[in-house]
């Protein structure tokens, strides 16, 4: 059960949370190629260590943003903004 | 014409620790925090300060959100409450959204008042991490809140509607375990 | 005297003023107040107390805490409250306590399962994974319900748990785990730093005496912590569970103790404890040594008798020989003999013992046998000697037995860390060479070792053996159990090592061993030695098997809470299901909701009363609750710019006053959701969504607004709740409401198809919708929640006159079918495009992007072969299809039969007279006319591929 911080809230409960999946994966424009809409719909990776990924505060302020967790002890290294790096 | 009644608040729970609060009028108001300071020097009850209400005369606005106040009223508060945010905020995009029904509140108060929040609420309720004056979503059991808390011994929660005869039940379940209500024992 | 194996004083636990009737497989007994089960049992001399798992042999009580393995004991109130597989050394005894043994047929002393032994060259380890492969259908009829009628490990109650079960959330500083010497000596410091500090132990009153103790000094701790403001002292609560960033889960057994537990109070609490650090002073726990015959009854560890001698007031035998590798055995040596316990024997594995207490034994005029082993015991239900004979110099053992008469045998083979918890919490493990254990290293989280746990074991606490004990050459004289909880032998390690394993944990696995409800508290380490000298590595190289969650067993009562009968789930219901409820309506879940499915009248059936509900609709009118659907409030200067990057519609060109079908796909293009879409401002949409879907869409589109589009200047609330919403259907629709309505012109160009008008109906405000899921005309009257049952019985009134009628989901479904109107997640299943459904005439195809809209250019979603919405009608008009059926081209296949598509909607229409069905077909839309086959359960159906719009098709109903 994390803990995790929200850039506007603090540190909340990971009850309070959704999962969103790998961070930094932009929309293509309409006119990318098949290739590219599939990488953005269904490429992942599997990261051992360190993990950008997204979390909405669903059950607090409700802003999605980003977290770095480090997947093989589940420590979060940071959290930010979206749109931040 | 049919007689529609006056909106009817739920029956409260005899010597309960928590008990229904009357119905009141609420509004969801969405504006960047930034823009409406720009508008500021209206009566525009609005709090800035995050997971914090600002309560200013009958109004209390819960931040929720960096650009979320959930607004809290008399009512009936109706358009021209509505208008008055309108023209306080006159050139600055928002959404003004009445939600009175949507939602209803339920108030806990008394010493066992964060034991019985606690029972379905992840949060840290020790006043270092949520003060008089704290408010936030958050869930209860399966079920999403709002918790605000107005006092040290003091909770405020709204709830949708459909959710509340959940959370009325709840309660009830848990403070049977607690001193003063056939308990013998805190928590 | 409450058992004849009492001391004649002392007992630190039990008040011998206080005695206590209890029942043990029927039969009365008697102890104390602060007894437990097996200290009570022990003093009445009762050892036999189960049957092993796999062997059904007689079992004792090994230990005096929650490691031990054998007794396992049910405790039964009544049919109802009956809770198997409890550990009698952590039963407390109340006032007429009822106990069953468990594992034995017909009687403990006496059962048919003990033949497996007997047999046991038979059953070596794999023995299952091995015999009953073969004739392989064998296994379901025949051996698994064998095997399984034999097996288990005692039996679940017949009766729903009459308990009620509680949960708290906690938050503190210091979570001390454990309430011996260790603990409380940190709780003590954490606690005077002013800080939150939670201490649970699971034992109650925590342990007066320790193993190193002076108690009074323990005792004043605990006073002290008691009156702390700021300390909680949880005792009879076990942590079982350490989640990530310190999340600690404790049960706390809140009326297991009490002969008569009071109403309110729950039986256990399930704590869930967020602690910014976590002190771990769990202890250490004694290991048994590894001989023939170790498992009878009256072999017990060297430190429970110590605790049931010091604690209870119990004596384990008359005779006791002791055989050691561990200096405190020496302990149970001076107090047994000085409570008057003859002590026949005193071995150590040793040559050499000359610790402190070994010579405080010596000193006591006790002989020690150093370089000793044993070759075995005696007995059949109970130990009668002990087979003691030297290890030679080469370590050998080949000289004569000696053997001892005894009605106990102790065994010491040093103490192992209780590091359970921390290797949960992904701390790592090392290796103490010198202790010969695995102490905590590392830690994952903010987490403290201390005490016993850390491998703080006490300047007197030298000395350990691992793994089998030397013996003479030969086959051995009997079983030298390793898992007693498991059976698992020596040998049956030592066989997995043959048969080519070579990983402890496949050799865990293949064995079973640590595998049973006591997760190998007492075997884990002779096992890993075992296979470790097998497999000639030392015991780090071959590592440890995993500890995972939950440390001891917890009830499903403990883990569910609250969460049971009307707390399982919220149940939502409208404003209107009083009303739909008094009048008999029966209802059926959509989500979390309650929907009133039909209206039956007295007599009426489902079927009856739909097609009532159907033709009333479209003969004269008929109401529905509509409260459910999701409502979303779009709002700001950007609302048509985001509506048209999220909906595949064209929204630029509703005017205000006016609704749209919209349809939302995701980015892969294929149907997430839809709704009728109201702008009602230039700034601003009421959107609807499926009543499933209203969470999930909400989330979707703030997923896109605020990632995807942040500069986009919209808000949206959720509106679902706010808005009562009554469906008004049929020809009759706009006489039954015109006389409610106020501010709202009713009149076709006024508010036609697909608009929305504020105004007051019954005089409170409304947004009145002017659409059809009916094809019907057709209103929505959405009215503020709280006014929505009155609004609705005024309505109800009203349509008397015209002949209203309430109708639920299920007519809703068959109207909307036989229009041909889809629903998502019905007619839909996530592979269905806007195409696929005929909803292309929807999509706003010129605009440069909405989500879904590359997708659609793949050439696997415009494949003309793709499956296409179509109706289907049988060429029997009362055979109804069976939803999910599948549809072939040709008649009389035999499967594997080429499959074209399937049944989404069937249902029979009282207002065509016949059977209607929707179905997805692959080129559906290009096989009108066509003849295909639907194989049902009694043969075969055949079809006729049409429009999927049955009823009016031209749509001239829904103008009135
Ligand atoms: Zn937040």
């Amino acid at each position: 059960m994390l803990l995790i911080p929200c850039p506007y809230c603090g540190v909340r409960p990971e009850l309070e949370f959704s999962y969103g999946g790998q961070a930094h994966i932009a929309r293509p424009q309409t006119s990318a190629s098949a290739e590219e809409w599939a990488a953005f719909q269904y490429e992942r990776v599997n990261t051992r260590g360190p993990h950008a990924e997204r979390w909405r505060h669903t059950h607090g302020c409700g802003r999605f943003f980003n977290v770095v967790r480090d997947t093989t002890t589940d420590q979060i290294l940071r959290s930010y903004r979206s749109g931040e790096r | 014409m049919a007689e529609i009644a006056l909106r009817r608040p739920p029956s409260p729970g005899a010597g309960s620790y928590w008990r229904p609060l009357p119905p009141c009028a609420r509004y969801a108001l969405r504006v960047n925090l930034v823009d409406a300071a720009a508008a500021a020097g209206s009566a525009l009850p609005v709090a800035t300060a995050a997971c914090r209400a600002s309560v200013q005369g009958d109004w209390a606005a819960l931040w929720l959100g960096p650009d979320e106040q959930l607004l809290i009223g008399p009512e009936p508060a109706g358009a021209a409450f509505a208008d008055a945010v309108a023209s306080a905020l006159q050139g600055v995009s928002h959404s003004v959204v009445d939600v009175s029904h949507r939602q209803g509140a339920i108030e806990i108060t008394g010493p066992h008042a964060a034991a019985l929040v606690n029972a379905g609420c992840p949060l840290d309720l020790d006043l270092a991490a949520t003060p008089a004056g704290f408010c936030s979503r958050t869930v209860f059991a399966k079920a999403e809140i709002v918790l605000w808390r107005r006092g040290n011994e003091h909770f405020h929660l709204e709830i949708w509607r459909s959710f509340m005869p959940y959370l009325a039940a709840f309660l009830s379940e848990v403070e049977r375990e607690l001193p003063g209500q056939g308990g013998s024992r805190g928590a | 005297m409450s058992g004849p194996w009492r001391s004649a004083s002392g007992g630190s636990s039990i008040d011998r003023s206080r005695p206590v009737r209890f029942e043990f497989d029927g039969r009365p007994y008697q102890g104390f107040a602060g007894d437990t089960l097996a200290s009570a049992l022990l003093a009445n001399g009762v050892h036999l107390v189960g049957r092993s798992f796999k062997y059904h042999r007689p079992r004792g009580i090994m230990a005096a805490g929650p490691e031990d393995p054998n007794a396992l004991v049910t405790v039964r109130r009544d049919a109802a409250r009956y809770t198997p597989n409890l550990n009698a050394a952590q039963v407390e005894l109340y006032e007429g306590l009822m106990a069953e043994s468990q594992n034995r047929w017909p009687s403990l002393h006496f059962d048919v399962g003990r033949i497996n032994d007997y047999l046991s060259r038979f059953l070596p380890s794999g023995f299952y994974y091995k015999t009953f492969m073969w004739p392989r259908k064998a296994w379901h009829g025949f051996y698994e319900p064998r095997i399984r009628a034999a097996a288990g490990l005692g039996r679940a109650p017949s009766e729903p748990d009459p308990d009620t079960y509680g949960q708290r959330f906690a938050h503190c500083e210091v979570l001390v785990i454990g309430a011996g010497p260790a603990g409380l000596t940190e709780a003590l410091a954490a606690a005077r730093t002013g800080v939150r500090v939670i201490v649970c132990d699971e034992q109650v009153p925590p342990p007066r005496t320790s193993p190193a103790d002076s108690a009074g000094e323990w005792h004043d701790i605990r006073a002290q912590l008691a009156v702390m403001p700021n300390v909680t002292v949880l005792a009879r609560t076990t942590a079982f569970g350490y989640m990530p960033h310190n999340m600690v889960a404790l049960t706390e057994r809140l009326t297991d103790h009490l002969s008569a537990p009071p109403k309110h109070v729950p039986r256990e609490r399930l704590w869930q404890v967020r602690a910014r650090e976590v002190v771990l002073a769990t202890g250490a726990i004694e290991r048994p040594l590894v001989f023939p015959g170790n498992d009878l009854p009256g072999v017990m560890l060297a430190g429970a008798a110590r605790t049931y001698l010091g604690r209870y007031g119990v004596l384990p035998g008359a005779r006791v020989a002791i055989l050691t590798a561990n200096d405190e055995a020496y302990r149970a040596a001076v107090e047994l003999r000085a409570a008057g316990v003859e002590v026949v024997a005193l071995a150590d594995l040793r040559p050499q013992v000359m610790g402190r207490l070994p010579e405080a034994a010596r000193q006591a005029g006790m002989t020690i046998r150093t370089g000793t082993t044993t070759v075995g015991t005696r007995g059949d239900q109970h130990v009668t000697a002990l087979g003691l004979c030297a290890i030679g110099a080469d370590g050998t053992v080949s000289g004569a037995v000696d053997w001892i008469g005894c009605d106990t045998v102790l065994m010491s083979g040093g103490f192992t860390p209780s590091v359970h918890l921390f290797s949960q919490s992904r701390g790592k493990l090392t290796w103490d060479a010198s202790l010969q254990v695995f102490v905590p290293g590392a830690a994952a989280e903010n987490c403290r070792c201390v005490g016993a746990c850390a491998g703080e074991m006490g300047a007197d606490s030298g000395g350990s053996w691992l793994g089998a004990l030397p013996r003479p050459e030969g086959p051995a004289t009997g079983k030298s159990f390793v898992d007693w909880q498991n059976d698992v032998t020596a040998a049956d390690l030592d066989l997995a090592v043959r048969e080519g394993f070579r990983s402890i944990e496949h050799i865990k696995r293949y064995t079973t061993t640590g595998m049973a409800t006591d997760q190998g508290k007492t075997s884990n380490l002779n096992a890993l030695a075992i296979a470790a000298q097998r497999l000639r590595r030392a015991i780090p190289e071959v590592g440890l098997t995993t500890f995972r969650m939950p440390y001891l067993p917890v009830g499903f009562g403990g883990l569910a809470g609250y969460a049971r009968g009307e707390l399982f789930a919220p149940v939502r219901k409208t404003p209107m299901y009083d009303w739909a409820a008094e009048r008999g309506a029966v209802f059926e879940p959509v989500s979390l909701w309650q929907r009133a499915r039909y209206f039956p009248q007295p007599g009426e059936d489902m079927h009856q009363a739909v097609a009532r509900e159907c033709c009333n609709v479209r003969r004269a009118c008929g109401m529905f609750d509509a409260s459910t659907l999701g409502k979303i409030e779009v709002v700001g200067p950007d609302a048509v710019e985001f509506m048209n990057r999220m909906y595949v519609n064209n929204w630029s060109t509703l005017a205000v006053g006016r609704c749209r079908y919209g349809i939302l796909l995701r980015d892969d293009g294929f149907v997430y959701d839809d709704g009728v879409v109201a702008r009602t401002a230039a700034d601003r949409f009421h959107v609807t969504t499926t009543t499933g879907g209203a969470p999930r869409v909400l989330a979707m589109m703030e997923d896109y607004l605020q990632t995807e589009w942040p500069d986009l200047k919209v808000w949206l609330t959720s509106t679902t709740e706010q808005w009562a919403v009554i469906a008004v259907q049929g020809p009759k629709a706009r006489a039954v409401i015109e006389l409610l309505v106020e501010d709202v012109d009713l009149a076709n160009a006024a508010l036609p198809h697909m608009s929305v008008a504020r105004g007051r109906v019954c005089g409170v405000p409304a947004l009145v919708f002017r659409v059809s899921f009916t094809g019907e005309l057709g209103y929505e009257i959405n009215v503020p929640a709280d006014y929505g049952a009155d609004v609705w019985r005024a309505v109800w009134q009203a349509g008397q006159a015209h002949g209203i009628c309430a109708y639920g989901t299920e007519a809703m479904h068959v109207l909307r079918a036989e229009k041909g109107y889809v629903i998502v997640g019905q007619d839909t299943d996530g592979t269905v495009t806007a195409d696929d459904a005929g909803l292309s005439w929807a999509v706003g195809k010129s605009k440069p992007d909405f989500l879904g809209l590359a997708s659609l250019r793949r050439a696997a979603l415009v494949d003309p072969n793709r499956k296409q919405l179509v109706g289907l009608l049988t060429s029997d008009p009362n055979v109804v299809l069976e939803e999910g059926s599948q549809i072939t081209a040709t008649a009389s296949l035999r499967p594997p039969m080429k499959v074209i598509g399937h049944v989404t909607s069937s249902y029979y229409s009282a207002v065509l007279g016949r059977s209607i069905a929707l179905a997805l077909v692959s080129a559906g839309r290009s096989r009108m006319g066509q003849t295909l086959y639907v194989p049902t359960r009694t043969g075969e159906s055949s079809v006729t591929v049409t429009n999927p719009v049955s009823y009016d098709p031209k749509g001239e109903r829904l103008n009135g």
